[in-house]
């Protein structure tokens, strides 16, 4: 890992947790547990496009910490960390093999990332209603995606590493 | 974007829809009486026509009001759960991650502890 890539990783998991903390400020909650806008995944989004899941997923879980010692629990990293994964390796293999753009991953990103976490949080209430949250959250992943790989479409074309 | 990615992004959407449709029609019912789990494990069931505040173990407490049931405090930092929509007879489900308790709606009028003029009317 060159100086220059370090200092990059760096800065993207800085902005990644402001990110956190600024969504943390915004009252998103529509009376469904775990809908939010998921800024955070701009930073993430960003790195994989430029570099590969390696460094998304140092990124990622780099944030995940820092936001949950800083503003959380020990549940609510679980619940991150699930969803962060999950959502990270549907987007790596959908930026391999779908040929989907930028818009397209980032939708497959948060769905993944909104049914994992959903799964897990069923897991650990160890309660299968939970899962009548699932449309709701199937939806606003899509809605959420679309904004954040807009977002990181038009971040990316400017920004040159 | 790509044909594709829109055909992708509609079937989400479609199953969403489809998913909604059919829970829409499982839950459809009377909904009379409530049951609280905390960890997977069953704390009560309690009638939704009985004015009353349950203290859920030392975490949580809820109210039921006019026929709806709400979560009115929890020692959690975040009070998701105080913001979730309240239970009435439609159903629905009021979760607190941290604590780990469920409410949900359950179909039977009410149990026999939280109703018992059923018993004095046979």
């Amino acid at each position: 890992m060159n100086h220059k890539k370090t200092a990059y990783l760096g800065l993207f998991a800085a902005v990644a947790i402001i990110f956190g903390y600024v969504e943390s400020l915004i009252p998103f909650f529509a009376g469904i547990p775990g809908m939010k806008l998921g800024l955070a995944n701009l930073a993430v989004l960003f790195i994989l496009e430029k570099y590969t899941w390696k460094e998304a997923a140092l990124v990622s879980a780099v944030r995940i910490l820092v936001i949950g010692f800083l503003f959380g629990n020990m549940f609510s990293i679980l619940y991150s960390l699930a969803g962060a994964a999950l959502s990270l390796a549907v987007m790596t293999l959908m930026k391999k093999f779908s040929g989907f753009s930028i818009l397209g991953i980032s939708v497959a990103g948060g769905v993944s990332h909104n049914i994992g976490q959903l799964i897990v949080a069923a897991l650990i209430v160890e309660n299968t209603s939970l899962l009548y949250y699932a449309p709701a959250l199937l939806i606003s992943g899509v809605v959420t995606g679309l904004l954040i790989g807009l977002l990181t479409g038009e971040v990316t074309k400017r920004i040159r590493l | 974007m790509k044909k594709k990615e829109v055909i992708f992004i509609i079937s989400i959407l479609a199953s969403a829809l489809l998913l909604w449709g059919i829970m829409l029609l499982i839950r459809k019912g009377d909904y009379g009486s409530v049951r609280i789990t905390v960890n997977g494990e069953e704390y009560g069931t309690y009638s939704l026509s009985q004015d009353q505040v349950i203290s859920i173990g030392e975490t949580n407490v809820c109210e039921i009001r006019d026929g709806q049931i709400k979560m009115t405090g929890a020692d959690c930092p975040d009070h998701l759960c105080m913001k979730q929509k309240a239970v009435g007879s439609s159903g629905g489900t009021i979760v607190c991650l941290p604590n780990k308790v469920v409410i949900e709606g359950v179909k039977a009028a009410g149990s026999e502890e939280s109703s018992p003029e059923f018993d004095t009317a046979v």
